[in-house]
């Protein structure tokens, strides 16, 4: 920890002593020191966004449908003849492009539902924990690999019951996949990527009450999910019972299998269906030696 | 036989590219007309309606008869060579470049003497065939052919090369190698002697086979170009910017559809986005690079070919938002003229009717297959003309365009 950061700690563990006086309320006690734990890196943050950039692959459908546009970006000036002190940019994307939430507005089966909005979700969804169940073995092996009830099941025996309002992230490492055709994986009978199967999306909502579904590949549902017998299983249960998606993540590896803070706020676009994140995890513990 | 160039060599890295020189430019109002004739490769020369005088050079009145009332119209272009001479000594830096440089003076067969440029394999007293042409400056010129078309290495002849775009030897780049004319506008360069074939690759997480076969000719090499995203572009012209001699813009996005029934501008957008602002970002950063090399050797900078259709020139309500977006590449186009025109680069645009084609799917015969679309490009850029309507839709929209734009406007609305 450089200096500075060692005094600001300091300071900060200071007020959390200072705030422990009478009248002050227990949970700026628990501010104070999660401030202090920041600060000198006992609670660390972790990215699980993609960057925006044109090259990252869009979902992708039949070409007669309405497609999301990728994300594109055009200088408006860089110190020169077009603003002679200043840099920036404007963009263009989809509310679905990069790393992205999805609101329940986004399906149709959550269309009618209250709050179901970027901009009328209540703010504290945006920040809750995360199971994250590690699945990379078998989707290294089986591109197609469905998360199942037994699979939840045999983490849960492990690692304790999912706990209410929880999201759970599937890690995949589909975000290890760089190259934008192995990434999308789109073949003759249509893209091949894991996601979890229409059995084990409902139990979630109904057993464990969670928040929503998450994962590194460009849509939480399974590449072939439109074969189901109910077809998206994550977007029409999740988006029916008013829960979240968050796709297109990274660095899902980095996080413990419980206890990860994540905090996912989408812009507040009206009435918008979903919107490009910065996801970010707080996780404990020291960051591992280089 | 005409002397053949040899393939060339690389470039002495020490030397300067030289600066393209132009042909002197200024022409009057009358003689532009010649440049409609040079620019579709037809032969058509001031007819007067009065008294039948076939007569050159263009001129506000017939020097027969006075009368105002001149035509342009197809007339024979047989001649022959009444005299030949070679110019060893110019005051204009264009031709001191090109010395020594043949002239003559061909009498027509339709009864005017032109004073030309003059072919190797063309003799005096002998039958020549006579064209118009567009020569580096953009200006129609009088050049003498020999009379037939079997003349052995006639490609390589220096006065015809002026007014000629041939891929052979020349490095070639198809800006989109997903679509079937793109793969058959790259074996078509390749079949036509091209040294090396760019081919661009958009939508990279899209697998094609098609695109994959082509990568294993020896001549064409893959890189990813979306015309879409500014930087995709910029890197690309970073990469081989200094190498393309001839550039194919080819970039297709057609989603059949009019004003009604839509809801939103997502796909007029997006066909907008490629044809119109792809031209604009690909013109950006190549087009300077290519006008500025336009006479980096034998085999220098030539040729800018945008691949358009019949429906930029008037709209097609079934593709409606589709021709409006060829409308405004088209606009854009004729700029781009203007601008590589200085480093004697021609902008050819080629206005093709329906091919054989998903999106066009439904459109009745005859269509124009890739391959025929491929050739007639090709067959464009060894003729030296500016725009081209190949198949039998795009000739007859286009003769009647000339007519009577009105009526086509109205009948496409039926």
């Amino acid at each position: 920890m450089s200096e500075v950061a060692e005094r600001a700690a300091t300071r900060a563990g200071a007020r959390a002593e200072a705030g422990a006086g009478a009248g002050t309320p227990e949970s700026a006690k628990t501010l104070a020191r999660f401030l202090a734990d920041l600060v000198a890196g006992r609670i660390r943050v972790i990215d699980l966004t993609e960057t925006l950039e044109p090259g990252f692959p869009t979902i992708v459908l039949p070409p007669e449908l309405g497609q999301c546009w990728p994300f594109r970006i055009e200088e408006i000036s860089r110190y020169d003849e077009r603003g002679p002190a200043w840099y920036w940019n404007n963009f263009s994307c989809g509310e679905h492009t990069g790393t992205h939430f999805d609101a329940p507005i986004h399906w149709v089966s959550g269309k009618e539902l209250p709050n179901n909005t970027t901009d009328t979700i209540p703010v504290e969804n945006f920040i809750a924990e995360a199971c994250v169940l590690d699945c990379s073995r078998e989707c290294g092996e089986d591109p197609d690999f469905l998360l199942t009830i037994d699979f939840v099941e045999a983490w849960e025996a492990e690692h304790g019951e999912i706990p209410p309002r929880a999201w759970v992230f599937m890690r995949t490492d589909w975000s290890k996949r760089r190259d934008p055709v192995a990434y999308l994986n789109m073949l003759e009978d249509g893209q091949h990527t894991p996601g979890p199967d229409e059995h084990v999306v409902p139990w979630l909502i109904e057993r464990r009450d969670v928040l929503g579904f998450g994962t590194e590949s460009v849509g939480t549902d399974a590449g072939q999910a439109i074969h189901f017998s109910q077809p998206f299983p994550c977007h029409y249960y999740m988006h029916r019972n008013n829960r979240y998606g968050l796709q297109c993540m990274t660095n899902l590896d980095l996080l413990p299998p419980r206890g990860a803070v994540i905090l996912s706020a989408p812009l507040k676009i009206e009435q918008g269906s979903g919107s490009p994140t910065r996801v970010l995890a707080l996780v404990p513990g020291p960051a591992p030696a280089e | 036989m005409t002397t053949p160039l040899p393939r060339p060599k690389r470039k002495d890295p020490i030397k300067r590219t030289r600066l393209p020189s132009l042909p002197p430019v200024p022409r009057s109002r009358e003689a532009l007309g010649l440049t409609a004739v040079a620019a579709e490769g037809r032969f058509a020369l001031q007819r007067c309606e009065d008294c039948g005088r076939v007569q050159y050079p263009p001129r506000q009145l017939c020097g027969g008869c006075l009368s105002g009332a001149l035509a342009w119209r197809d007339v024979p272009a047989g001649g022959t060579l009444v005299a030949g001479t070679t110019l060893h000594h110019s005051n204009d830096v264009y031709f001191r470049e090109r010395l020594p440089w043949r002239l003559g003076l061909v009498g027509l067969d339709c009864g005017p003497a032109i004073v030309a440029h003059v072919m190797e394999d063309c003799r005096t007293g002998e039958r020549v065939r006579m064209s118009v042409r567009l020569d580096r400056s953009g200006r129609a010129v009088m050049l003498a052919m020999p009379p037939g078309k079997e003349v052995p290495n006639m490609d390589d002849d220096l006065e015809l090369r002026e007014t000629t775009c041939h891929p052979r030897h020349r490095r070639v780049l198809v800006t989109n190698g997903k679509t079937p004319v793109g793969q058959a506008l790259v074996r078509a360069m390749v079949a036509a002697g091209a040294r090396e074939v760019y081919v661009g690759n958009p939508d990279a997480w899209h697998r094609s086979p098609e695109l994959a076969a082509l990568a294993e000719l020896p001549e064409v090499t893959v890189f990813p170009l979306d015309v879409t995203d500014a930087r995709s572009v910029h890197e690309l012209a970073g990469r081989i910017g200094a190498k393309v001699e001839i550039l194919v813009n080819n970039g297709y996005h057609l989603r059949p559809g009019g004003i009604r029934g839509r809801k939103d501008v997502n796909t007029p957008r997006a066909e907008m986005d490629i044809h119109y602002f792809g031209l604009l970002r690909l013109a950006a950063e190549l087009g300077p690079v290519l006008r500025d090399r336009g006479a980096d050797g034998p085999f220098g900078a030539c040729a800018w070919v945008n691949v358009l259709s019949i429906w930029a020139l008037v709209n097609n309500p079934t593709f409606a938002t589709w021709s409006a977006s060829l409308a405004a590449a088209h606009s854009l186009s004729q700029c781009l003229r203007t601008d590589l025109l200085e480093g004697g680069v021609k902008v050819v645009n080629v206005f093709p009717g329906p091919i054989e084609d998903e999106w066009q799917q439904l459109l009745p015969p005859p269509k124009l297959t890739p391959e025929a679309l491929a050739n007639a490009v090709v067959k464009a850029l060894e003729d030296g003309v500016e725009d081209v309507y190949p198949g039998a839709v795009a000739q007859e929209i286009h003769a009647r365009l000339r007519e009577n734009p009105k009526e086509v406007e109205r009948e496409l609305s039926l």
